[in-house]
Formats: structure tokens, sequence, C-alpha cells
């Protein structure tokens, strides 16, 4: 149990739980990060898989337990995700605990929308207590509103958080730790739609509410970037700098890292004495998880770009421009955040098709979703597009690293959603109700660093977490399978190898061990692909997760050459069959291994999430099965194809 | 339950007379305003209820923004923010066009 899981219990212990409740946009989750800091962990709803953000606030009064609940803009739910917001506060649903008192974050800009809202969690009759955002962006458009006032109007505290004022956030705190002093309405707002406009109505009048001007910025922005051509264009070059930046910013990092932890590497070798010990450390432990965290930079850098889109109210837009693309993959414009999760990583991906309301589309989205380009894919790309162009390739003003890159990402969207079209026509005839699809243009805002810093933070935190659980103790295991058993000096003589030349022997060892009877026995599948028993062990190993190949092909590499790996790999050749003593990594070899890894399924931890999703182990078997076939097909066509090229 | 009395909710009609004929959300053209007078309930009212929870409240003037580079989806902008609906679900809003 980590520091944070006890400091979340004792909270729970005290008993103070609030929820925090708010439209998507409504700065809700600025305000959870402002209040929790890095002190947030994340879960699931028991029996459910939808995200549980939980976090520590200190305020006058102790720790009590923050809880951001998935943004809403009703309690009446049309959606699983939905129904859970709605059971967690109605204490008549039995289904959890209710929390102590109920923070309801309310963009100052949309209160005529948002009181609505707000009427609905008061109907539970918990503590309530108003958080009204943006009101310096409401003073900016012209809007007005008293704040006394509208508290009195609605009989619960209201407290106005500008993001990044600290003095609002202690008036805040202050009021969290007891929700049971909080004031309660004398009545309780109506419900029925009419008299709910009526009483909307009313609560802004007596609060002086003026409504603010459109935001000027935002109609001339918009007026660019939603522009049928202009707005087109922007889009596709947006995506295209994107995954540039991703590429050329992080490289010196990366290098950075690669030194750092070669010359630690050094280091062991020339201080640890005993020879299998030396290896396994340096080759092991820090080649694992060097091998891994030297893609840290392009994950935070992800990350960063994604949540300043989504920040700005860029991504939106993006969806707004892709929703009518979406409709024809038999999707609705929602499942574009879907798919676009999966960019970072298909787990997420596919736990995002729970706000899809039919059951098909959820299913279509899912068996789509894993082709996106993850971020795990990220480090074999890299791998193997070095080997495949020099860094310094260009075609015009672009670098061809880039562009193959770029290739790759756009062919995992376009299969992604051929995939989700294919599965939607499949499951055409057992379609639920028709839902409405709607989607908010808020304001472009600028977002605030911690909010960013935070996403990217998270994202750093889970992707070395599972480098910790999953990565390293393959790379273990398969250092283990590459290195046993162990051969006797008396048994390396009697095979005619010179027990003296450290390559010859650790040759002699990987060619015999546990992972090259593996290798080989899987050889006749892949044969027609080129690749070898040693590519066949990294995608073996790449099952537990896409980047091992890496740290696999690495190590390999590395019992043929310690001293530069990756000249060790482009050197390699093949050790048997027709094409014995040609090189392995030809140009035709890795397209079939990237288009190889653009289509397979090579990742056990999606696998889980589909069978936690769909319900069964019905769809994550017909994903890895159909995914598998693809993924061989598309690989044997790269192969040729680029074969006929070169 | 807070969930079943909000699913027992009902979008009654605006009763304002309003001049000129109603026409429905999707035909106003970009630029136009429009006075919501009804939610229909075509694809169950699980719609007109959300959409009532979007802000599309008989009585609420809605304009029409702009429309997506393939003319579908819209964005409206009602109650003080905008909102793209698909036009399949601007069809179930009646709305009275401003002169």
């Amino acid at each position: 149990m980590t520091r944070r899981d006890r400091v979340g219990d004792a909270a729970a212990q005290a008993g103070v739980r609030l929820a925090l409740v708010g439209s998507p946009n409504s700065g809700k989750t600025t305000l959870f990060n402002a209040l929790t800091g890095l002190r947030a962990k994340t879960g699931n709803y028991p029996g459910v898989t939808v995200a549980r953000y939980e976090g520590v606030a200190s305020t006058s009064a102790g720790s009590v337990l923050v809880e951001d609940l998935p943004g809403t803009y009703s309690l009446d739910p049309i959606s699983l995700d939905e129904q859970i917001v709605t059971d967690l506060l109605d204490p008549d649903a039995g289904v959890h605990d209710v929390p102590a008192g109920v923070l309801v974050t309310l963009d100052a800009t949309t209160l005529s929308r948002s009181l609505g809202l707000l009427a609905q969690v008061l109907q539970t009759e918990l503590p309530v207590c108003v958080v009204l955002t943006f009101t310096d962006e409401l003073t900016r458009r012209q809007g007005v509103i008293d704040l006394p006032a509208l508290g009195r109007a609605l009989g619960v505290p209201v407290v106005s958080v500008t993001s990044g004022q600290t003095r609002d956030l202690t008036a805040l705190r202050d009021l969290l730790g007891d929700p049971s002093r909080w004031p309660i309405p004398a009545v309780l707002p109506p419900t029925s739609p009419a008299e709910v406009s009526g009483w909307i109505t009313s609560v802004l009048s007596s609060a002086g509410y003026e409504i603010p001007q459109i935001d000027a910025r935002t109609a001339r922005v918009d007026a660019v970037l939603l522009h049928p051509v202009w707005g087109t264009l922007i889009f596709l070059v947006t995506m295209f700098a994107f995954f540039q930046m991703i590429f050329t910013v992080a490289a010196p990092l990366q290098d950075g890292i690669e030194q750092f932890f070669g010359y630690l590497g050094s280091l062991v070798e020339t201080y640890v004495t005993i020879g299998w010990l030396s290896s396994f450390l340096s080759g092991a432990l820090l080649g694992g998880v060097g091998g891994v965290l030297v893609f840290l930079p392009q994950i935070a850098l992800l990350f960063l770009l994604i949540s300043m889109l989504e920040g700005v109210g860029y991504l939106a837009r993006a969806a707004f421009l892709m929703d009518r693309v979406m409709s024809k993959a038999g999707l609705e414009g929602r499942a574009f955040v879907a798919l676009l999760s999966s960019v970072a990583c298909a787990v997420p991906g596919i736990m995002a098709t729970r706000t899809l309301p039919s059951a098909r589309d959820r299913i279509a989205t899912m068996m789509g979703a894993p082709l996106m380009t993850c971020s795990a894919r990220l480090p074999v790309y890299v791998l193997l597009i070095g080997l495949l162009v020099p860094s310094d390739s260009r075609i015009g003003p672009m670098g061809l690293q880039g562009l193959i890159m770029f290739a790759l990402y756009l062919l995992g969207a376009v299969s992604a959603m051929l995939a989700a079209w294919a599965f939607s026509r499949i499951g055409r005839g057992r379609s639920g109700p028709l839902l409405p699809f709607y989607m908010e243009m808020p304001p472009y805002r600028i977002p605030s660093v911690r909010s960013v810093g935070v996403s990217v933070w998270s994202a750093c935190l889970t992707f070395l977490r599972k480098v910790g659980k999953i990565i390293l103790v393959t790379t273990v295991v398969l250092w283990l399978l590459l290195n046993l058993p162990a051969r006797s000096a008396v048994e390396l003589t009697s095979a005619g190898v010179d027990a003296n030349d450290s390559i010859a022997v650790s040759t002699y060892v990987i060619d015999h061990s546990y992972a090259a009877s593996a290798g080989r026995f899987v050889e006749p599948v892949f044969e027609p692909l080129g690749f070898d028993w040693r590519i066949n062990i990294g995608i073996l190993a790449s099952l537990s997760a896409r980047e091992v190949f890496v740290a696999t092909l690495g190590q390999v590499a590395a019992a043929q050459d310690p001293a530069d790996p990756s000249t060790a790999l482009r050197n390699m050749t093949v050790e048997d069959g027709p094409r014995a003593g040609e090189p392995l990594f030809t140009p035709p070899v890795l397209a079939a291994l990237l288009v190889f890894f653009l289509y397979a399924l090579q990742c056990m931890s999606t696998v889980g999430a589909l069978r936690r999703e769909s319900g069964s182990w019905r769809w994550p078997l017909i994903a890895f099965g159909y995914m598998f076939v693809v993924a061989w097909v598309m690989a044997f066509a790269a192969r040729l194809a680029v074969g006929a090229l070169v | 339950m807070v969930s079943t009395r909000l699913g027992q909710r009902v979008i009654e009609a605006y009763d304002v007379t309003e001049p000129g004929s109603p026409i429905n959300l999707s035909e106003l053209a970009p630029g136009r305003i429009g006075t919501v007078l009804s939610v229909r309930d075509d694809s169950g009212s699980t719609t007109s209820r959300r959409l009532f929870d979007l802000g599309f409240a008989p009585g609420a003037a809605v304009k029409v923004v702009r429309r997506a580079p393939l003319a579908d989806p819209v964005i409206f902008r009602v109650a003080g923010y905008e909102v793209a609906l698909r036009r399949v679900h601007a069809r179930l809003i009646d709305v009275a066009p401003a002169p």
C-alpha cells in the first residue's frame, strides 16, 4: 500500500467525503486538481469500469476526501456513466454511501443552462455548496452577477473560485471541513420542466444576472478554425505538427537518458566483478529500466499537447469537424474522443466507450480502438524507423522519419475506422434506442499550468508504474530465459566454443536458451514475414506490453555486442534457413514488422480491458484473433510491396 | 428516487403564440434566431428531456451559429453557450423563427 492510499483511507475513516459535480468544461477538474494537487488517485467504481478520481484536500477542519465525479449535464441518466453519478448522489438508490456534501461547479458564463443541473442536485437533499467558476471571464464579457444575492436566492453557500487564485481557495477550504453546517434551501427547486425554467429565471433575476456578451475572441477564432476550407486545413496541419513535434523535440532528451544509462551500465561492469551478476544488473535491470525510461520524454510531450489542446478548447472543435466522418464509420462523434484517447493508450480509450449510449456503438468502437497508434507502439516504431531510414533523410522540408511515423498514425486511424465500420455493420439489428449526440463548444481559454502539469505527471506516473510492474518483470524473466540453462566451461569447450571469448560464449548461450527454443518453435508461422527466432522472441515477449519488444531486441543485440547494441541490431544477420548470412533487418522485413505491430493486439492490458467492458471473453478473443490474422496478412503484403520497391 | 422523478418529466410546449409559422430547428439558416416552441418525443422521451437539460427549453431563444464543413452537425447558441447537435436531433425541436 502506498502512502497515498493510507492518506485516502485516513480521510475516509474520518468520515467526511465530498463529491464534486459539474458539467464538462465547467472547471471541475481544474478545481479538483487545485484542491487535491498530486495527491489524487484513480480507480474504478465497484462492478463497473467508470474511472473514479479521489483526492485528499486540506481544510481548516482537517482533511476531507474529495471525489471527482464524471462530468454531466443532467442527473436524468442516458448512459451507464451518468447512472453512476445519479446513484452516487441519491440516498434512495441505496447503491453507494452518499457523500456528506456535494460541491457543484457552475460556469458563471453559462448559468442559464447550468442552474438546471444545480436544481437536480438540490433534489437529492444533500448539503450543497456552489463553486462559481470563470467569474473573471463573465466580467470581461460584460456580464454581471451579485454573489451574495445568488447565495440568498439559492439558499446554499456560493463561493467564486477563479483558477489560480489561492485566496478564493482559502475561502472554499474553510467551508469544506464541515458540510453539515452548510445552509440548506428552505424550499426545494421544482422538477417539472416549465417550473424549472421559471425557477432559473427568478434566481438569475434575484442575483442581478446579466448574460455575458458573446466572446468576440472565440467568435473570431472559430470563424477561421471552423471554416470549411481553412478549418479543415488547420486541423490536418495541427495533427501533422503534433507528431513532428513529438519526434523532434523529444530526441535530445532521449539521447541524454540513453547516455546516462549507458554510463551506469559501464560503471556496473567496472565495479561488479561477478560475471553473471554484472551481466544481469547492466543487461536485465539497467537495460530494461533505461530502455523504457528513454520514451518518457515522448509520452510527456504527447500528454502535454493533448491536455493543452483540450484545455484551450480545440479538441471539441476537432470532434465537431470529425463528426460527419465518424458517422461514416457507423459511429457517433463522441467515439472520436474514445479513439483519440486510444492514441495515448487503448485501455482508457476502451473505457471511454462507456459514454456511448448504444451497445452496438460501444462494441464497434472497442473493436477499432486498439488499432489506433498507442504510446506503447511509439518506442517500437521509433526503433524500427531508426533502423529503416537515417535520421537526416528528408523529403523536401520534412524529415522522412517523421513522415513515416505520420503515415503509421494515419494508417492506424483509418484501419480503426474501417474495423469499427465493419463491426457496426455486423452488429446492426440489435441497436439500442437513438440517443442524442451533443457537444459543447467552450470559449477558447488558456488552460491552467497546473491542470496541464497534473495531466502530464499522472500520464508519466501511470506509464512508469506499468514499467515497474510489467515491463521490468518481463525483461528480467526474458533475461533469464535468454541466459538459462547456464553453461559450464566444460560444456562450452566440448561444443567447440572458446570460454574466454565472451561474445562467442553469449552467442552460444542465447542460441541454446529456453527463449531460442520458443522462438524457433513459432518460426514456421512468422517465416513468410521474414522474422527469425530472435524477432519472434520479441513478439512473444511484447504480448505483455508492446514496448517490451524494444527491451528484448536490445537485450538480444547487447549479447552480441554490448558496447553498441544499435549497431549490433543493424548488423544482425539471418542465422539459418534460405536467407542465412543475409542482413536480418532489411527494409522489407522492417516494413513487415512495423505493419505487424500496427495491427496485432500485442497487449494483454487491452485484452483485459475488453474483457471487463464487453462483459465476456467473446469480444477480446474475436479482437485478438481478427487482429492477428489482419496483422499477418498486411505484414506479408508490406514485405512484398517494399521488397518490390527497394 | 431522483432519477425516477426526473425520468417522468414531460416537456410541455410553449403556450405563448409567436408570430410566423413554426419550422424545425434543422431548417433554420445559419445566423437566424428562433424561439423554441416544443421538443418532440419522436425517438423516445429520453432525447427530449436531455435536449431540455441542454438548454433547449420551450420559450428559449436559439441562434444557428454555423454548420460543420459537411453540413452536419450544427452549432447552436442557446442559454448563453454554444452546443453542437446533429440535424437529426435538431429536427425534434420546433421553433418560431424571429422576423
